[in-house]
């Protein structure tokens, strides 16, 4: 293709001493992002290179030494203007147009329609789930379909489109692998995603790049495209070597800060645990953002709201505030009771019949 | 559920957080750069004392509200905080060199991440910025005819506030820490739970009191440049370095208190713990991110317009002919300035913005390479058929164009969001706003400082040791960071402290090579200050024209007497010297009349020192402290507004004086 034979030439000489590895990915989005990078360095250098040379030429054919024509007044040529309003406005309308198709096309919530150049998705293929949480200083890895998890250490079958859901524990992360896709944030109380499929079998690095604190240089880990016998062995070997169930009291524990992480996982992971990390509410007692938002939306809870919230004590005071608090998940009268005692509740409504309590779900009964 | 009490800081009433353990004494880099600091402070004390020169500095300089002293120590700021930025700079090179094969390098994490966090501030905030806001201050009255400022007591406070803002940075190197968080201190990270030392508090109170004087100081030159221009000067008729001034000036005023508040929403997240920032409780830190950004991007045109305005003077001046396309140069820094609101989100495409939106910023930003472009062809053209004269400010020119050429196109690449994708927060980024940081605004501020140096001082940099350092900062510059493309190319990304993988290594050592050859230039330029002073006498420009100028800043002598110009010229053209000269200008001999001019104030030291304690007492919890400085620093503000000993008269017979001095030494000279 002539693509390929135009990055050859622009790479060559410099691909011989390393490994660029992104200008040579081996998954199909990060090859069309390439693409892009290399056709519009290309467009730009049709007008950077002459401005480079003239530059070049004529600070050297008019220096005063030379003695080459001197014009002391002009300063205007109309036709010239134009010109250099003009080459660049169409260099920029080029790039602009392939930027619009191109930023949509490879949108990394895009779910893939190919998974190579001219190879759609097959019709039957679902999407590789993965659930991904950056934590402090390690990345989390679950794997739904599976009910595995693992820290530090991921696969996919080549050619099976994958569909990661990140988010994070406490601060901003980027997942990036650069040999399959470009990168996206993973960040605390929010859902992002990326679609990618990996090509080439292979053991690929990745990392956050974007810096996360003192543990930051080593939340790397290991990416293995697989053939799909193999990412089958990989599973697996994940479930024999497992850590146990991964379920929220374990979550917590991971979360703990902790650097330098060895690979590790784990053979039964809660299905709810990460819709649960990102509505902040891992912890028991404590009301999902989700909840919360759906309890806005109906007109809020008034009142009640102001008196359902608990000091936290997994927060940091500040020194002039008040205490960290967080808001309690609804329960029914008779949990209430049991927590705060008979005279500590305020009842705004008449008591409803009592349902049986399931921690931490709204029940809208108080 | 029981009531959990939560940990809160060991604080006393007396001195707050603030207590032995918060001198670094465990780390042996900062006491041997507190040893070294403690005793050049202390020999330059002991100078100043032994000489006497302190009553000279008060009354001549510190309180002085004349625009040029005020640019010039605005220029001395800089010069000192570039020597503490790029000694951050040379100290992660060389860790970043150094910590491969197993090895941690020299530096732990927390002390790495405040170096990097510290070099971006300080570059930024106390390099970058000081060294523009002086050099607007210094030229720009000259060039619209001006005898100071619109408001030169403000412009002292604002000089002050600056100064305050880094003293409170310095101070962190040896009492307490640094943020450790980037430099733009994204939450949660900077927010209390993942930072609850001082750091931040020292990012959010340094920025916060510097930010006050740079806004104050925009207002004031934009007022200059609307309010003060001498007759005759229309806004077509303006320099070009006045319009970038007058642009750079529009975003500080629009800009700033952007960044104010957003510290200040910050700041009531940690000290009194509110949600804006926060992951929980409703709270949003993508909302920082677009909010700072809002304020960054146009911060970046703040810094590289004063550069290309620079840039426009030195390439009319060496090539002895009129600028280029005038006209097509100020629509390009108007269209620049307006589109540099609307592309910060280029700075976060990866954070999951919609396609559309990436795409839309994306656009717009490409659409900026269109007035830089023309501008660049501006100065091509300017050269094309002229007469140039290759003086220390062209050859930075020349360096500039071609180096800047290559940082727009890496930032066009970097525009394209899919590209972006894969490049983001990489050594790539690095290097690209290195490219056009250094190869923009440093390179401008160098063509700049050689270029208007005798006007300040009356004497040329002496040209030898110029040129060394011109060489080994260009060089030095290509060696540093190309590497970081490669390397950002190669999927490495930026504020890594250790690595893997051994085939990186070569290229950190030869950018730590670029590192070094770059501290020759550093420090070929301070020789050749010293060298200049010395040789001050055989450079010494008695014309005040030395590089046959243009504008009407060469009208006067040099350096520029205290009222700067005796009659206030009248100007009929771009150029307005040239013009002058061309139509054969004779310099007034007589008929001089007293000259009304401000007069000095020590209140703008004051203001700014109580500033500064109350946001040391802030970052400690020192409430009292906190309290009783901000009532001084009311109590002194009213106590100003009553000075109305503000203004004086310098007698006709005194400009007579002046200029008679002058007229003796034009006709020695001639």
């Amino acid at each position: 293709m002539q693509r390929t034979t135009l990055l050859a030439l622009l790479a060559a000489p410099i691909l011989a001493g390393c490994d660029m590895v992104v200008l040579s990915p081996s998954g199909h989005i990060a090859a069309r992002q390439r693409d892009l990078l290399i056709s519009s360095t290309l467009l730009m250098l049709v007008i950077v290179i002459p401005v480079m040379v003239l530059t070049a030429f004529f600070a050297w054919r008019y220096s005063a030494r030379r003695g080459a024509r001197y014009e002391p007044n002009w300063s205007h040529s109309t036709g010239l203007e134009l010109l250099i309003w003009t080459a660049p406005l169409m260099i920029i309308i080029c790039i602009g147009a392939i930027t619009w198709v191109g930023t949509h096309l490879l949108d990394p919530f895009r779910p893939l329609e190919h998974i190579g150049e001219r190879r759609p998705v097959p019709a039957n293929e679902t999407p590789l789930e993965i659930e991904v949480v950056a934590l402090d200083w390690k990345w989390l890895f679950i794997y739904p379909e599976y009910g595995v998890a693992t820290v530090n250490d991921a696969a996919a079958p080549i050619d099976r489109p994958i569909r990661f859901k990140l988010t994070a524990s406490s601060v901003m992360n980027a997942f990036y692998v650069p040999a399959l896709a470009g990168m996206i944030y993973a960040m605390p109380a929010m859902e992002s995603q990326l679609n990618a499929v990996i090509n080439v079998p292979g053991d690929y690095e990745g990392f956050s790049s974007n810096y996360s604190g003192a543990g930051f240089s080593g939340m790397r880990f290991r990416f293995h495209g697989m053939a799909r016998a193999d990412f089958d062995v990989w599973l697996a070997k994940a479930r024999i070597d497992g850590g146990g169930a991964l379920d929220r009291a374990r979550y917590l524990e991971l979360a703990k800060p902790s650097e330098n992480v060895a690979p590790m996982s784990f053979d039964d992971v809660d299905p709810d645990l990460f819709r649960r990390i990102v509505s902040r509410c891992v912890e028991e007692g404590r009301m999902c953002t989700d909840e919360m938002a759906m309890l806005d939306a109906r007109g809020g809870t008034g009142f009640a709201g102001t008196l359902n919230t608990v000091p936290d004590a997994t927060r940091q005071a500040s020194a002039l505030g008040h205490v960290p608090f967080y808001v309690r998940s609804f329960c029914t009268v008779a949990d209430a009771e049991a927590d705060y005692g008979k005279q500590g509740l305020v009842l705004l409504d008449p008591p409803p019949p009592a349902a049986p309590a399931t921690d931490g779900d709204a029940k809208e009964t108080l | 559920m029981a009531i959990e009490t939560v940990a809160t800081p060991e604080t006393s009433f007396l001195l707050g957080r603030l207590t032995w353990a918060a001198l670094p004494l465990h780390e042996p880099i900062l006491v041997a750069t507190f040893a070294v600091v403690a005793i050049g402070g202390l020999a330059l004390v002991g100078a100043l004392s032994y000489f006497r020169l302190w009553g000279y500095l008060w009354h001549e300089w510190f309180t002085s509200v004349d625009h040029k002293k005020i640019g010039i120590m605005y220029m001395v700021l800089g010069l000192v905080m570039l020597l503490r930025g790029f000694a951050d700079a040379v100290m992660m090179r060389l860790q970043q060199a150094w910590a491969f094969n197993g090895s941690e390098g020299y530096l732990n994490a927390h002390h790495y991440d405040q170096v990097f966090t510290a070099h971006g501030v300080i570059m930024i905030f106390f390099v970058a910025m000081p060294f523009v806001t002086g050099m607007m201050n210094l030229v720009m009255p000259l060039q619209i005819g001006a005898r100071d400022v619109a408001f030169p007591f403000l412009n002292n406070f604002s000089f002050w506030m600056t100064a305050g803002g880094a003293v409170i940075v310095m101070a962190s190197l040896f009492v307490g820490e640094f943020a450790q968080t980037g430099w733009l201190a994204y939450p949660p990270l900077s927010g209390i739970d993942a930072s609850p030392y001082v750091g931040v508090d020292y990012y959010i109170w340094g920025l916060q009191v510097a930010g006050v004087g740079t806004t104050l100081s925009g207002i004031n030159l934009v007022v200059t440049i609307v309010k003060m221009r001498c007759p005759g000067m229309t806004m077509m008729r303006m320099p070009v370095f006045t319009w970038t001034a007058l642009c750079a000036n529009i975003l500080i005023v629009a800009i700033f208190p952007v960044l104010t508040a957003t510290l200040v929403l910050l700041a009531l997240d940690r000290y009194i713990g509110t949600n804006f920032f926060t992951a929980d409780n409703g709270g949003n830190p993508m909302m920082f991110v677009n909010l700072i950004w809002i304020w960054g991007h146009p911060e970046v045109y703040v810094l590289v317009l004063p550069a290309f305005g620079i840039f426009s003077e030195v390439t009319a001046t060496y090539c002895r002919k009129p600028l280029f396309g005038y006209s097509s140069m100020v629509y390009a820094t108007v269209c620049i300035t307006v589109l540099s609101y609307i592309v910060w989100l280029h700075h976060f495409f990866t954070m999951g913005a919609g396609a559309s939106v990436n795409s839309f910023f994306g656009i717009a930003s490409m659409i900026i390479s269109i007035p830089t472009g023309a501008k660049l062809f501006n100065w091509l053209f300017t050269m094309y058929h002229g007469r140039i004269r290759y003086e220390l400010p062209m050859m930075w020119t020349v360096a500039f164009m071609l180096t800047f050429a290559i940082g727009g196109m890496t930032g066009v690449m970097l525009a394209v969001p899919p590209a972006d994708f894969v490049l983001h927060n990489s050594l790539f980024l690095v290097a690209h706003f290195h490219n056009v940081i250094i190869g923009g605004v440093l390179f401008g501020l160098f063509a700049g400082i050689y270029y208007w140096w005798p006007k300040a001082f009356g004497f040329r940099l002496e040209p030898f040791w110029g040129k060394v350092s011109f060489w080994c900062w260009v060089a030095g510059f290509w060696v540093a960071f190309t590497p970081l493309y490669v390397l950002g190319l190669m999927g490495v990304t930026r504020r890594m402290r250790v690595f893997d993988d051994p085939d990186l290594q070569i290229w950190f050592l030869i950018a730590a090579l670029g590192a070094a050859l770059v501290a020759i230039g550093v420090a070929a330029f301070l020789v050749q200050i010293a060298v200049s002073i010395w040789k001050r006498d055989e450079l010494r420009d008695t014309t005040g024209d030395p590089w046959d100028g243009r504008t009407l800043e060469w009208a006067t002598s040099s350096p520029p007497p205290a009222y700067n110009f005796a009659f206030t010229p009248v100007v009929h053209g771009i150029d307005a010297w040239w013009d002058m000269k061309s139509r054969g200008y004779v310099r007034p001999l007589e008929g001089f009349r007293p000259i009304h001019m401000p007069k000095s104030t020590g209140s703008g030291v004051i203001l700014a020192g109580l500033s500064t304690v109350c946001a040391m007492a802030l970052i400690w919890y020192i409430w009292w402290l906190a309290a009783l400085a901000f009532a001084g620093v009311v109590a002194t503000a009213i106590w100003h507004t009553f000075n109305y000993d503000r203004d004086f008269d310098i007698p006709a017979a005194e400009v007579t004086a002046v200029e008679a001095a002058r007229t003796r030494l034009l006709t020695r000279g001639a």
